[in-house]
């Protein structure tokens, strides 16, 4: 399946790829709107330090730790795309404390958490950061 | 084919989904004394908290049985095995044939002896859907509720009921609430959150004689109440597979693939014991994760696949009122000890691997230290003094991260 990766040599650290993300998460079809003055809770992270930038979100793990872990059965994989049902979530955070790559997080209220669900469903066919990203440094591939 | 699994929980929803990860069309048969559709055990206080109810709180949609072509017979005790003649037989009578049998039968409350407890009329344990449901239907506004036992289920129980009653005093025979997952200043700052919350503790104590509402404590103290509730310890469920010669410690030992040490037979989930790796012991370790990935190399096992589970570790992300604690591992070796205002870190190395770690307050990426343990990664091959700041990917080489991140394959 399709997965995103990233080439940390092309990554400029411009921290775009949170801002689609949060714009894509938002809700609203208006970016300035979502955006604007508010502090964004983005599924995809920049790690930066002395010139290295990279990005990171989910992976889409063939062998979810995650998911086997969940104690609600909330994280689910559908068709190889994990998704959190923020209904079953209760915030206890074990997927937190099991994810290698540190890319599930807390939501907005921490009440339940909120990670990558690979949002396809526009008119591009990718997620909204790989679309975003100016550099090609995160790429939506069949690898 | 034909599977049969005692228990209903996590190890036996691991077993069904990697049974049929290999097999597609054998016959599984899940029996369980309680009379649920799967749900998620540690979401009973949740359920009386209100952030959850009884249908979001199933482990798996209602058409998962079906969904997996399992017969599921609940509301059923296995009362004995018959290990020679391969069958199961039920307390009413049926019997039930098998070619592989998996264990999966949880653990049970353990009750100390304690004088004057038969005089308590309202004593509740706190481990399944019917004992969240009963004190439920018991709990009021005036209620003054008395809980032994500050480790995991006693706490969350006094999470959940506590805006529900007038008083949760909690009593423990250990100086510490959580004193298994918990070192003594994480436990100390944890305390007094909850206290804060209003919930009372008697610790280093016990009850040394129940008179009917009022428990006498070993120092003196006289408490009275209305409701009782007992976690003070559990103990795995090992009766059946002792009776018919499964090795048993505390937990039935099994092998990497959940074997037991008889032929067609396997156990996983918190009857069982596992290899703590940080530590290199069996034991039993009683959580949902580790319940699940046992149950699931057992079923890909039984069905003639191949898998390992050998990256047990004790491991926990609790929260209570808000504060989140994420822990894992052991804390025998170098400590590394970082508090800032209500946030807490201990990491502990030793022999060049990080053993272990606790979390208090701001837990966030805290699986990367996780994996750190799981994966028994040379400390000397990452940047330990980075990731001690806080769990990043930029501690790892970039030839690492290319792999975590950039889909490039690992040479070894
Ligand atoms: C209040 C509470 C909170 C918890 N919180 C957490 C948490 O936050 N994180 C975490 O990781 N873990 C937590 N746990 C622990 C977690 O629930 C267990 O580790 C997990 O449920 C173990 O799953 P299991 O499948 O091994 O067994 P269990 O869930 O114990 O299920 C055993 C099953 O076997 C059945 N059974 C037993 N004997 C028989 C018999 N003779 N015949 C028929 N059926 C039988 C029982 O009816 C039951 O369905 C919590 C537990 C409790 C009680």
């Amino acid at each position: 399946m399709k997965r995103i990766y990233v080439n940390e040599k092309w990554c400029l650290g411009c921290h775009l790829c949170e801002y689609y993300c949060a714009f894509a998460n938002s809700g609203s079809d208006d970016m300035v709107k979502a955006l604007k003055d508010i502090r964004i809770h983005p599924r995809i992270r920049i790690e930066e330090k002395q010139g290295i930038s990279f990005a990171v979100s989910c992976r889409h793990c063939a062998e979810p730790l995650c998911v086997k872990s969940c104690i609600t059965g909330a994280l689910r994989a559908d068709n190889g795309v994990i998704a959190v049902d923020k209904n079953k979530c209760v915030g206890c955070y074990t997927c937190i404390m099991i994810c290698p790559y540190g890319a599930i997080m807390p939501g907005v209220d921490g009440s339940v958490v909120q990670k990558c669900e690979l949002c396809t469903n526009n008119a591009f066919g990718e997620p909204a950061c790989v679309q975003g990203c100016p550099n090609r440094a995160i790429v939506f591939e069949e690898r | 084919m034909n599977y049969v699994i005692i228990g209903n929980s996590a190890a036996a929803v691991g077993c069904i989904e990697g049974i049929r990860s290999v097999d597609p069309d054998g016959a599984i048969t899940v029996i369980s004394k309680e009379p649920y559709h799967v749900y998620s055990r540690p979401l009973i206080s949740y359920l009386i908290y209100g952030k959850t109810d009884e249908q979001r709180m199933k482990y798996r949609p209602d058409s998962f049985y079906e969904d997996n072509g399992v017969k599921a017979m609940l509301g059923v005790a296995v009362e004995k095995v018959d290990y020679t003649k391969r069958r199961v037989l039920l307390e009413n009578g049926e019997q039930v044939p098998f070619d592989k049998l998996l264990f999966a039968t949880g653990s049970a409350p353990f009750v100390p002896p304690m004088a004057g407890l038969d005089e308590v009329k309202k004593k509740f344990s706190f481990m399944k859907l019917d004992d969240a449901k009963v004190l439920q239907s018991e709990l009021n506004p005036e209620s003054r509720v008395l809980i032994l036992g500050a480790g995991l289920i006693g706490l969350k129980c006094a999470e959940g009921i506590l805006r529900k009653v007038k008083k949760v005093t909690v009593v423990d025979l250990a100086p510490r609430i959580l004193p298994s997952i918990l070192d003594e200043e994480g436990s100390e700052i944890v305390r007094k959150h909850i206290e804060e919350q209003g919930v009372q503790f008697y610790l280093a104590n016990s009850v040394a004689q129940f008179h009917k509402n009022t428990a006498c404590l070993k120092d003196g103290t006289e408490l009275e109440f209305d409701l009782l509730v007992l976690a003070v310890g559990v103990r795995p469920e090992t009766k059946l597979a002792a009776g018919i010669g499964c090795k048993v410690n505390r937990g039935i030992l099994t092998d990497a693939h959940c074997a037991t040490n008889l032929p067609d037979v396997y156990a996983a989930g918190d009857c069982s014991e596992s290899l703590d790796i940080t530590v290199n012991q069996q034991r039993v370790l009683a959580l949902l994760p580790n319940a699940y990935m046992q149950g699931e190399t057992a079923g890909i096992t039984m069905a003639g696949g191949e898998k390992s589970y050998n990256k047990a570790i004790p491991m926990n992300a609790v929260g209570f009122f808000g504060l989140h604690i994420v822990t894992a591992g052991s804390y025998d070796g170098e400590a590394y000890v970082v508090k800032e205002g209500s946030n807490y870190k201990k990491m502990v190395s030793k022999d060049n691997l990080l053993k272990g770690y606790i979390l208090i307050g701001d837990v966030a990426r805290a699986g990367i230290y996780t994996s750190l343990i799981r994966e028994r990664t040379p400390l000397d091959s990452i940047d330990y003094e980075l990731i001690k700041e806080k769990p990043q990917l930029m501690a790892f080489t970039a030839a690492e991260r290319a792999v975590k991140l950039g889909g490039a394959r690992n040479e070894n």
